[in-house]
């Protein structure tokens, strides 16, 4: 049984009177690729900005590689309009909300599902600026290039993950100029950059065409292999998901409706009906 | 290929000073056109300045002529000669300042090296303590966006400029007093390394692994944020060099004006200086440093006739009256706008060009 990497507690984040997210709770053990599906509007990526600190989740804990990184509970006026569950159980706690970079400091990077790469840079430079965080120099050292052993490490590093991925033929293109399909592959190349041991990834195969897809599996798979990563996902491209996933998550209106290994959740009839839209009283 | 333009970029800096020196062998130091290259180049350092916030950071910040002021006074009050203070303190019984840097190298170091040295001190001083008023400014500012950031910072120039003129100061600022009979730099010369180098730093920092993460928070914060950069510390770090570089800025602006107060220093002195990012480019270095000196050489001394009643030879003192000048400088300033509307040179800088040019003929590889 490998080491528990990312723990999700009762996570729950309630916008105003909407409930987005319902008591959450989710395990990722090292190594294992994870997928979050549902239906639109479920609440995945709602989760996902959660656990990244994008958002402040309303009530629940988050742990990652054994300690506590992000835990809530509902504070003045939502104490009175929370809706959710167990709005006690995390009173006691101190109350933890670290703004997104030092969660992706922590070793959890993530990619977007509207494809977010800095539009006025190169390709190359996309991923060398993702690179920034792990820097050592200062702003003087850096200003007058006396870290130039770090400055070349980072290139050759970020010129290393552009070859992984196989976007060292565009290096000086800008990255908008890109297809689609490359620009995501960008996106996690960016996200790589970091040396994450947890990638989340927010739809990678949106907007692909089914070989695309096979081909983002296969990719996805290999750089798990190749960099001992943990992967968790968001995706809709069901072929994907049963194709790579270890275990799935199924999400409906915020709630966790089933887990489990792809073959269960396939067959799981709750599951079945979210994707079909049963009615209540049919 | 790298190393064909550093030459270059070598090459053209070497002929701007050779340039600078000729100049000031050839024309006495109140000449026009010497009084032009020093103001162009106070201008481009607060324009490069103002773009590494604007332009690089995209914080969209007016408070550059607070911090110009800062340094504006550091620099005056620190270099007028001892035994000038009682002529210029006059209502303060010479004011409670009583030494001078200058007077006070030239007696370690000589008089030459010591008052050059005394004068840089002065100006780094004017920078550090408009840095330090950055850093307590952007506490509470930083935290802003857009135009509410414009807002905030624009106050925060006014309300120093008030400051300053407050009579319970004046021992240390003469009120609303004018500032004056402290040294200069006699040449372009001197101007041209000190603002080169200046700019150069700022060069350097937009290039390196800061100047990228600045890009990358103008470009898109939350993937900024997402790849682990810092949004607060980065964007006060860029606040802060921004501002150091503006107060330096603003002790060059009160050496070339020979006399400073603080009424100089109002916020139509930002927009001035906005105007050149923005037709320059925003985001764009070499494009501020063109403007800069394009701007300042027409409204300073090109277009002067316009207000004397002679231009180009045509004589029509009916016509070009006082202002004439500033209503044909806004036509051009529209004009220019109309035609580059990402400035003149959007975000690429003259090597940039020079490249593509050399692509499209078909020679570089």
């Amino acid at each position: 049984m490998s080491r528990n990497l990312l723990k999700v507690e009762n996570l729950t984040m309630q916008f105003g009177g909407v409930v987005a997210v319902d008591n959450l709770s989710l395990e990722i053990n090292e190594g294992e690729i994870v997928a979050l599906i549902g239906p639109n509007g479920a609440g995945k990526t709602t989760a996902f900005n959660a656990i990244t600190g994008v958002y402040e989740p309303t009530n629940g804990r988050v742990s990652f590689d054994g300690s506590v990184i992000v835990c809530n509970h509902p504070q003045g006026k939502m104490e009175r309009t929370y809706k959710g569950e167990l709005a006690d159980l995390y009173k006691s706690e101190r109350i933890l909300n670290p703004t997104p970079d030092k969660i992706t400091a922590l070793g959890m990077a993530r990619t977007f599902q509207n494809i977010r790469l800095w539009k006025s840079q190169t390709v190359f430079h996309n991923v060398l600026i993702a690179k920034h965080m792990l820097a050592k120099s200062n702003v003087f050292t850096a200003t007058f290039r006396l870290n130039r052993r770090e400055e070349e490490e980072q290139r050759r590093e970020a010129m290393e993950l552009l070859r992984l991925v196989g976007l060292d033929d565009v290096r000086d293109e800008l990255a908008t100029n890109l297809p689609y399909g490359r620009q995501r592959r960008l996106e996690i190349a960016r996200a790589l950059a970091t040396k994450p041991k947890l990638l989340l990834l927010d739809e990678p195969a949106a907007g692909m065409n089914p070989q695309e897809t096979i081909e983002l599996a296969d990719f996805v798979h290999e750089i798990r292999e190749k960099m001992g990563l943990t992967v968790f996902m968001i995706e809709h491209h069901m072929d994907m998901v049963m194709k790579i996933s270890d275990r799935i998550y199924v999400l409906d209106f915020g709630k966790l409706i089933a887990q489990g290994i792809p073959s269960e959740v396939q067959s799981n009839q709750r599951v079945i009906d979210a994707y079909l839209g049963v009615t209540e009283d049919a | 290929m790298k190393k064909k333009e550093t030459v270059f970029v070598m090459g053209v800096l070497l002929a701007v000073l050779i340039g600078a020196i000729i100049l000031d062998a050839l024309l006495p130091s109140y000449h026009i056109a010497i009084k032009v290259v020093k103001k162009a180049v106070v201008y481009s350092l607060v324009a490069v300045s103002m773009n590494l916030l604007n332009g690089f950071t995209g914080l969209f910040s007016l408070g550059q002529a607070g911090f110009m002021l800062l340094g504006a006074y550091s620099y005056a009050v620190l270099c007028i000669p001892v035994a000038k203070r009682a002529g210029v303190y006059q209502q303060y019984n010479g004011g409670i300042v009583q030494f001078s840097l200058p007077e006070i190298f030239s007696g370690l170091l000589g008089d030459k090296i010591g008052t050059v040295f005394g004068m840089l001190v002065a100006l780094l001083i004017g920078g550090i303590l408009a840095a330090v008023f950055a850093y307590l400014i952007g506490l509470p500012v930083l935290r802003l966006k857009s135009d509410y950031l414009a807002i905030a910072t624009l106050g925060f120039a006014e309300i120093l400029r008030a400051f300053f003129q407050w009579r319970t100061l004046g021992p240390v600022t003469n009120g609303s007093n004018l500032l004056k009979n402290y040294p200069d730099f006699s040449g372009a010369t001197g101007y041209i390394i000190l603002g080169g180098a200046l700019i150069a730093v700022i060069v350097l920092l937009v290039n390196s692994t800061y100047g990228r993460a600045f890009i990358a928070i103008r470009d898109d914060e939350i993937a900024a944020e997402a790849m682990g950069i810092n949004l607060a510390h980065h964007k006060r770090l860029a606040f802060v060099i921004s501002s150091f570089f503006a107060g330096v800025g603003g002790g060059m602006l009160a050496m070339y004006m020979g006399a400073v107060q603080a009424l100089s220093f109002k916020s139509s002195m930002t927009y001035e200086i906005l105007l050149i990012v923005v037709i320059g480019g925003i985001g764009s270095i070499t494009g501020s440093i063109l403007t800069s000196f394009l701007y300042i050489a027409s409204v300073e001394w090109l277009l002067r006739g316009l207000d004397s009643g002679k231009f180009l030879g045509i004589n029509a003192p009916a016509v070009f009256k006082n202002g004439f000048r500033m209503a044909i400088v806004s036509v051009i300033i529209m004009v220019v706008v109309l035609f580059f509307r990402k400035g003149i040179m959007g975000d690429k800088e003259l090597p940039d060009l020079l490249r593509r040019r050399a692509k499209k003929g078909g020679s570089a590889q």
